[in-house]
């Protein structure tokens, strides 16, 4: 079949990409989404005639590192045009018009192809004070979140602000930022959360998009289960050496050398959903745990707040001091109860001694002999 | 017990109270202070004790183990196995805990949940007596049978304790993707956040713990003012109450033919 004007086929061939190269991007693409191999034909069949599709992509309370991501998709050639197959006509990192232009060719997108283009968001969205805290062009963030995702074919929140308001939306965070689920419930989300999102993810929604016209099957939070279905610790490639008890226990020692498990070192890899063991960042080179840092967990709800500390296995437990443990406040316990015991024991001993001797005084001058109670009767005074 | 029986001599093959204190050849029970045999702890209940003993201490250790890892061994798949023990252990207090649930509908009136939960103002008062004797403001400890109206409300909590320890078990359980606990618990892990059942699941363990030093410490204290064979009973079954408790107290009362059973 002859790749059509503007397809990604088309693309494929200005750009000199190799047949083979595309091909293994399809077998990768079909890895990533959990589909079997025969689907790697199917996949590039649908990209060969792929049209571009529109895309608006919003930035919030956000680092842009998501962006980062995303121009640094692995697999550059293939992938890169994959991602060129969307139009970006929104980036406010990436655009060339400034200003009133800029805003413009966002609500001609928005205008001309209703319910067709995809929105991709990027960053937290403030709601405190009527969204005061985020506002681009004059207009608070949450509304154009409301305006564009509002009239998408789908969002796609990419990173763990737009997910459930991620760092700006953490405990003592004033601006009260939640992420896109929370602003526009009941649209079309794709979470694809993370510290930053792994592009190879956002690259798979996408490739599923093209293929099925349809996007990948999501659990309750909207998160795609091929990515975020599976536990993390699960998948480690350091995960034998937990099961053995071989553990790093401080920074640059023999375990670390050897690249023992980072479970003591707080890694929260035993809590976390996540795919990084096996797509990895970089164009596969590397991540965090390979890299020889405990995971903290960045595609988990609320992340900052669960996961911290950082370094340590357990959370602190609330209403102590920061830096106490649960085990002080284990230990403070049980040894409270055991001085407490002490305590009643040497009270009650006393309480007992006294008790005899009163027995004793009232017995002596009685002298009574058979019949009554015999001295190491109950220790309560007797009712006939 | 009542007129008919007291004062009489039990003959052989009807002897209500199993056993009387040895050395007679028969003994007239007349005397409020006399002590009789009381049947109080059946085989399902010392079991269940027994079992939840071991799997508290096993649980406590091999948890505390998965929580922060002491043993840096050669080879071997430590974690592997501590993680496998504690599993089984928890199955196993598991299967405990249903049978003394059902014993609290099934089991003699020591054993039964009305013994747990204060269902009248007597219960109460005792409550609040047994309270007062720990505290030093009563010098007489109320005569029970079995568990005390402080016991019982104490054990209340302990079971609440051991019900979030399943749970929130489970709920870590259900990371792992067994179908049927994922089914069952799956839902809290999302609900909760993962580290949150951790740390409850943690602490629950330190004050299950204080808990078992201040269990220990007061069946001591009891059964050394007493002097009614409290620890023991656990073994035995059996504790050695005064007639006066047997008639009186708040779960005595005990007719002949009931303590024969």
């Amino acid at each position: 079949m002859e790749p059509g004007e503007g397809t990604l086929g088309r693309l494929l061939v200005a750009h000199h990409v190799s047949r083979r190269a595309f091909l293994r991007f399809c077998s990768a693409m079909a890895a990533a989404l959990a589909l079997p191999p025969m689907y790697a034909p199917r996949i590039a069949r649908a990209l060969d005639v792929a049209q571009r599709v529109p895309v608006i992509w919003l930035e919030g309370q956000d680092c842009a590192g998501n962006t980062e991501g995303f121009l640094r998709a692995s697999h550059p050639t293939v992938a890169d045009l994959v991602l060129e197959i969307l139009s970006v006509d929104y980036h406010e990192t990436l655009m060339a018009p400034a200003g009133t232009a800029a805003e413009r060719s966002r609500s001609d997108t928005v205008g001309a192809f209703p319910g067709a283009y995809i929105a991709v968001v990027e960053g937290g969205i403030p709601v405190a004070e009527g969204g005061v805290y985020c506002a681009i062009g004059g207009r608070s963030f949450r509304s154009i979140v409301e305006e564009v995702c509002g009239g998408a074919l789908a969002t796609i929140a990419v990173g763990t602000c737009a997910y459930d308001g991620g760092l700006p939306g953490a405990n003592g965070g004033p601006t009260e930022a939640v992420g896109v689920s929370a602003i526009v419930p009941g649209k079309t989300i794709i979470n694809l959360p993370g510290c930053p999102m792994n592009v190879q993810n956002l690259t798979a929604t996408i490739v599923h998009y093209l293929t099925f016209g349809t996007f990948p099957a999501v659990d309750s939070r909207g998160r795609p289960t091929f990515a975020y279905g599976q536990l993390l610790h699960d998948q480690c490639e350091r995960r034998a050496h937990f099961d053995a008890g071989e553990y790093v226990l401080g920074w640059g020692d023999e375990g670390h050398r050897k690249g023992w498990c980072l479970y003591k070192m707080g890694c929260k890899g035993p809590e976390t959903f996540a795919n990084c063991p096996t797509v990895r960042f970089n164009d596969r080179t590397s991540w965090p745990v390979k890299a020889g840092h405990g995971c903290v967990g960045c595609t988990m709800p609320r992340f900052w707040d669960q996961m911290s500390p950082f370094y340590r296995r357990l959370s602190n437990p609330p209403g102590f001091a920061v830096d106490v443990t649960a085990d002080e406040v284990g230990l403070a316990f049980v040894g409270a109860v055991t001085g407490l015991t002490v305590i009643h024991g040497a009270a009650s001993y006393a309480r007992a001694r006294r008790a005899r001797a009163s027995d004793e005084a009232i017995s002596r001058p009685a002298g009574g002999p058979a019949g009554g109670p015999p001295p190491s009767g109950d220790g309560r005074p007797e009712v006939a | 017990m009542d007129s008919s029986t007291a004062g009489r001599v039990p003959t052989a093959g009807e002897h209500p109270f199993d056993a009387v204190p040895t050395g007679h050849e028969t003994l007239i029970l007349t005397q409020p202070w006399q002590r009789v045999r009381v049947h109080v702890w059946e085989v399902p209940v010392r079991i269940t004790h027994w079992l939840t003993v071991l799997c508290v201490v096993v649980l406590s250790v091999t948890g505390g183990y998965i929580a922060d890892p002491f043993l840096i061994p050669a080879g071997g798949q430590t974690m592997g196995v501590v993680r496998f023990v504690h599993t089984v252990t928890a199955y196993l207090f598991v299967a405990s805990g249903i049978v003394r649930t059902y014993w609290l509908f099934r089991g003699n009136r020591f054993a039964h949940w009305r013994a747990f939960i204060p269902t009248n103002r007597r219960h109460l008062n005792e409550f609040r007596s047994q309270t007062g004797w720990y505290l030093f403001i009563r010098s007489e400890l109320p005569g029970i049978l079995g568990h005390n109206a402080l016991a019982a409300a104490t054990y209340l909590v302990v079971f609440f304790l051991f019900l979030v320890q399943v749970v929130t078990g489970f709920g870590l359980d259900a990371l792992h993707g067994d179908p049927v606990v994922v089914a069952l618990f799956g839902w809290m892990p999302d609900l909760f956040g993962v580290q949150t059942i951790r740390l409850v699941h943690h602490l629950v363990m330190w004050i299950i713990l204080g808990f078992m030093v201040h269990h220990v410490y007061s069946a001591l204290l009891v059964d050394h003012v007493e002097k009614n064979g409290l620890m023991s009973s656990i073994f035995s079954g059996y504790k050695f109450a005064t007639r006066r408790d047997v008639a009186r107290a708040r779960d005595g009362g005990i007719e002949l033919e009931e303590m024969l059973r």
